[in-house]
């Protein structure tokens, strides 16, 4: 984003003016659906399964069409993993028809070589491959087995389709920060454009942000590192509460939810941001009569949301004017308050507050959707006892025959597998 | 390609990229070109308003005129004018 050399009279800061809302989202993230062919530990929707009461195909081109009136520039579209929509396509043409440009995420599951020839032909679409390790062995450890090898087809294909600038995307954890300068050339080998985000304490990632958040002498090297490639890697203004080290990075520098950034999830709700899918953050439905229009424009938690921080307890620091208190997400899923320091603060305040927290994590928030697939549940069984022919008979059984032993004809489930 | 710390020739005729869509804003606008995928911010309503002249007076100089840029003023419209045109959000039109 860039700001043309302004008239000097033009002395407030764009971030000022942000504070107050704008009148259309600029970012959007619109999660198509919960459905998802992989199950990483850190999913900030907590996908898997696909819910039956996501948006028809008529009610999201309904919802592009609101957004062309709006004059929402792009949409960013994940999930869940948004090509396992049947109509993933369909809304992709529908969307760029109509004057909404499409960046989308994916695992690179769909992107066959024709689906990237067909991403080539439209100059109004972006993709985003997700990756999380440089090396399959960081990487699957993570997304799981074989998503490195998904992720690199696909981004060959696209490659090999004459698709310029697609954005790799990488969640900065503790054991890929080591890896910067490996994703960065895998990003060039492909004429790729590397992006870099925050792992966050939303979904599924609650469960695993103690043990994947970067080191604190890492969070200074990521800082450093950022600084050092400027505008050249793209960081989704993720990085925002890293400016407290001193020079702001690339960006807006502001927490933009309900301000410029919002979610649509795949069942049409309408939350502040990608980040916190809960109640607390809910601002509507795109169902509901005023649509999403509506709910941009109307909705109490909206409104709140775009009148100045106070700052709270951090508006004693010198650097609050910098990392603004840094995330809202991060800091509710944490249990911190929400007018209070990031947990990832720079300075160490949100460390201080993380430690006085209670061993167990039974009074953090959940998020209000979960679409984790269930997975079977892994007991041991015991192993039978040798010394039966078939499962010992219960004191308490009622049959006269309980327990009667037939020779040699034993009903099918009595036989032994 | 113009070069790249010369001003701009407000004495010819310019218009926004066919592919920039304006946003009014309550600041001003937001610009988007789906070209670059580049966002651009005027949070000036004058050179918002010059920016909406451009497309019907000869020239950027009188499209300035119209939206009540002084002549003191000339040299910082003709800056912000020039930041757009080397991001290709306003480029040259042949001359009505």
């Amino acid at each position: 984003m860039t700001s043309p050399a302004l008239p000097a009279h033009s002395t407030r800061r764009l971030v000022d003016l942000f504070e107050y809302g704008l009148a259309a989202p600029i970012c959007l993230t619109w999660e198509l659906t919960y459905a998802c062919n992989l199950s990483c530990v850190h999913c900030l929707s907590s996908s898997g399964r696909r819910d039956p009461r996501e948006l028809s195909t008529s009610e999201a081109k309904a919802v592009i069409d609101e957004l062309e009136a709006m004059q929402v520039f792009y949409v960013n579209i994940g999930g869940g993993e948004p090509t396992v929509r049947p109509d993933f396509w369909d809304l992709l043409d529908y969307a760029t028809s109509h004057h909404v440009g499409v960046k989308f995420s994916t695992n690179g599951v769909r992107i066959t070589p024709e689906a990237a020839r067909r991403l080539a032909r439209n100059d109004y679409v972006d993709v985003q491959i997700s990756l999380d390790g440089a090396t399959a062995e960081v990487n699957d450890a993570v997304r799981g087995a074989g998503s490195y090898a998904t992720a690199l087809r696909a981004m060959e294909n696209l490659a090999a389709a004459g698709m310029k600038n697609f954005k790799l995307s990488v969640v900065c954890t503790r054991h890929n920060i080591p890896q910067m300068d490996a994703f960065k050339a895998l990003a060039d080998r492909y004429g790729a454009q590397l992006r870099l985000t925050r792992l966050r304490p939303s979904g599924r990632g609650a469960d695993v942000w103690d043990d994947l958040r970067p080191a604190r002498e890492q969070q200074r090297q990521l800082y450093d590192w950022l600084l050092a490639h400027g505008e050249s890697v793209l960081t989704g203004d993720s990085f925002f509460h890293l400016s407290a080290y001193g020079q702001a990075l690339p960006g807006l520098n502001l927490c933009g939810a309900g301000r410029v950034v919002c979610l649509v999830d795949p069942v049409g709700d309408v939350y502040a941001c990608p980040f916190a899918i809960h109640d607390e953050f809910l601002a509507g439905n795109v169902r509901d009569p005023g649509g999403f229009t509506g709910v941009w424009r109307e909705s109490a938690l909206f409104r709140d949301l775009r009148s100045p921080q106070t700052g709270g307890a951090c508006a004693s620091c010198g650097f609050y004017d910098t990392c603004k208190g840094g995330c809202m997400a991060a800091k509710f899923f944490t249990g911190l308050p929400l007018d209070g320091p990031d947990p990832e603060c720079v300075q160490g305040y949100g460390e201080d507050l993380l430690a006085e927290r209670p061993a167990d994590r039974a009074h953090l928030p959940r998020p209000s959707q979960d679409h984790s697939r269930r997975r079977p549940v892994d007991l041991p069984l015991p192993a039978r006892r040798a010394d039966l022919e078939r499962p010992p008979v219960s004191d308490c059984a009622q049959d006269p025959l309980a327990g009667l032993r037939l020779a040699r004809t034993p009903s099918p489930q009595h036989e032994k597998s | 390609m113009p070069t790249v710390n010369a001003d701009m020739d407000i004495d010819r005729a310019w218009d926004l990229h066919p592919q920039v869509s304006v946003r009014p804003e309550p600041f001003g606008a937001l610009l988007y070109h789906f070209g670059t995928r580049r966002l651009s911010f005027v949070k000036d309503l004058r050179l918002l308003a010059v920016l909406r002249a451009l497309p019907h007076v000869p020239t950027a100089r009188a499209a300035c005129a119209q939206a009540g840029v002084g002549a003191a003023e000339l040299p910082r419209f003709t800056a912000a004018l020039t930041a757009l045109a080397r991001s290709s959000m306003v480029i040259e039109r042949a001359a009505p």
